[in-house]
């Protein structure tokens, strides 16, 4: 008979363990072999960080002089500008990982992984930690490379706006993976991450302050979390870390990484997924 | 190993309600070969789907491996390899990565996983490729890496759903030594799907034939051939109308019919039956030449079943 009594009795024995431990577990390995296969590809890790290293150079240096107009939020202009980029950062760098979810779901890894006794949150979370450190370990570089280009933060600051920055990657990675799940063509996902990102954007105040738009425009940007998520990193960066809109910005980014773990846990559980 | 029950499954689509399995009995013994043989979109696969915990079937019941199938998905999942039509491999991956880290899902340890990851790949004709590129491997190779990938667990059960498509002849023949010897030596019950009828027969124990969504016949491929149209046996006689005389007396040899240079019979076991038929030939004085049996193929099990042949079958998804 099979030589491999001993093993089932070892297999249940785990299944009798609690659910979260194997979960936790079954992340850990999603994790070291997504970062593994990442880290065939480094390149990506830096090509997702030019963009925002453009806007530094290119954008941050007209923003000097409007610093003084009537209606420009307190602190210099780097202090105003870089948390901007570091959201647009969490925000843009998680956003595509739907598409890597699609080409799993093609090579048919996904179902191979689906059908083992794994925690299907699990494999969610381990994809997920990986978006989340890559992201983190960017958003560190490019407040380091800001400090080189004129940028005066306070260490405490500069923390709680890369964790904001993981609470978002967590965010929009969630999300992403959901839409690629839910919409398994690249050609979908596409017009629809556009689609959204645009508003997001313009509605943020990340380029420019809402301070120095017009009340219509600030009033619809209040609807757009993602505003607050960027007044509270703009508070920190400041070192006004009693502001309110640095709790409103932490509860916001907060409430969006649960609202997406949330989304694509139940999407992934799904059967069709 | 499976027993199931009205096993069912429809899918919503734009054009209305497609009903892809419409109760499906199956019951797989241990230590079984057994195929499913159909066209493509007979319900072959989804039916492997629901029995694999992947779809969860609309009517129906099941117990795979012990386990129930709606009330213990994982406990299914722990016994079952499931090895997909298309495969799942990463190509960016190397071989040991995807087979290591498939074990460690199962929760097998770091180190009993890359020893259980060699074992199978000296097994499966793999052994020095541990830290290839997936994306660099032959399409056999690849199917074996398959295999390999839902071995490592060592299950009690393997699917395998449409195995040698698309390979080379001489790939899907050492498939097929592959997938005899699982059996052997890792005492696994196999079920595959295929729409082949020479991987059916060279295969299985039993198949069961599926065709829009339901089994219309069951058996070892011998009992189906011989079950659906007997075996043909043809005498090279030289009196032709005095040998019909003959054997149209004898109730076993059905379809009595003159052929070219002889006498053409259906009988239910051509080996066994043959013989006595030829005794009587002799006895009566009609010297027959030569003895000829043939079995019927898959094919015409099928095109007697079903009125099409499995190669003119619609390609439907």
């Amino acid at each position: 008979m099979p030589p491999h009594d001993g093993y089932y009795a070892y297999l249940s024995a785990l299944a009798r363990e609690a659910p979260e431990v194997t979960m936790l577990r079954d992340a850990m390995i999603t994790f070291r072999y997504q970062m593994r296969l990442l880290l065939r590809e480094p390149v990506w890790i830096v090509i997702v960080m030019i963009q925002p290293l453009l806007y530094l150079a290119l954008f941050g240096p007209l923003l000097e002089p409007i610093a003084s107009t009537k209606g420009f939020p307190p602190g210099d202009a780097w202090q105003v500008f870089v948390p901007g980029m570091l959201i647009q950062l969490g925000i843009f760098g998680s956003m595509f990982v739907g598409f890597g979810i699609i080409a799993e779901i093609r090579y048919g890894t996904v179902e191979r992984m689906r059908v083992t006794p794994a925690s299907r949150l699990g494999l969610l979370l381990g994809r997920i930690l990986r978006d989340t450190l890559v992201l983190l370990i960017q958003a560190t570089l490019l407040t380091l490379i800001a400090v080189a280009f004129g940028l005066r933060v306070p260490a405490s600051g500069a923390l709680i706006t890369v964790g904001i920055v993981g609470m978002l990657g967590i965010a929009l990675s969630s999300l992403s993976y959901a839409a690629g799940l839910w919409l398994k063509s690249e050609d979908a996902l596409a017009p629809l991450l556009n689609m959204v990102a645009v508003p997001i954007l313009l509605l943020s105040g990340i380029l420019l302050p809402m301070s120095l738009a017009p009340g219509w425009l600030r009033r619809l940007a209040a609807v757009n979390p993602f505003s607050h998520v960027v007044d509270g990193a703009r508070a920190a960066f400041r070192g006004d870390l009693g502001d309110s809109s640095l709790a409103i910005g932490l509860v916001a980014s907060a409430l969006l990484a649960v609202l997406g773990l949330a989304v694509a846990t139940r999407t992934f559980q799904r059967e069709s997924a | 190993m499976i027993e199931a029950r009205g096993l069912a499954r429809t899918f919503r689509s734009k054009t209305g309600v497609v009903e892809a399995v419409r109760g499906v009995d199956l019951d797989v013994a241990a230590g079984e070969i057994v195929g499913l043989l159909g066209p493509n979109g007979a319900g072959k696969t989804t039916t492997q789907r629901m029995l694999s915990t992947l779809l969860v079937p609309t009517a129906g019941e099941a117990r795979v491996a012990g386990c129930d199938l709606r009330r213990d998905p994982i406990g299914v999942r722990r016994q079952l390899g499931y090895v997909a039509q298309g495969g799942g491999t990463n190509p960016a991956a190397k071989v040991d990565e995807e087979l290591v880290t498939q074990a460690q899902l199962y929760g097998m340890s770091r180190g009993a996983a890359r020893e259980r990851a060699r074992e199978l790949r000296e097994t499966l004709d793999l052994a020095d490729l541990g830290d290839r590129l997936i994306k660099t491997l032959s399409g056999g190779q690849k199917r074996r890496l398959d295999i390999a990938l839902g071995l490592m667990h060592r299950p009690k059960l393997v699917f395998l759903d449409e195995p040698s498509t698309g390979l080379d002849p001489h790939s899907r023949a050492n498939l097929w030594t592959h997938i005899r010897s699982l059996r052997e030596h890792h005492h696994a019950t196999i079920l595959l799907t295929t729409h082949y009828l020479d991987e059916a027969d060279a295969l299985c124990d039993r198949i069961f034939i599926i065709d829009h969504g339901k089994i219309v016949a069951s058996g070892s491929p011998a009992e189906l051939k011989r079950r659906i149209s007997g075996d043909l046996v043809t005498f090279e006689v030289e009196d032709i109308a005095r040998a019909t005389e003959v054997l149209a007396a004898v109730p076993e040899a059905r379809d009595v019919t003159p052929v070219e240079r002889g006498l053409r019979v259906t009988v239910d076991r051509g080996e066994t039956q043959a013989l006595p038929l030829m005794r009587r030939l002799d006895e009566a004085g009609v010297r027959v030449g030569s003895l000829h049996i043939a079995h019927p193929s898959l094919d015409d099990v099928f095109l007697t079943l079903t009125g099409r042949s499995l190669r003119d079958a619609p390609a439907a998804a």
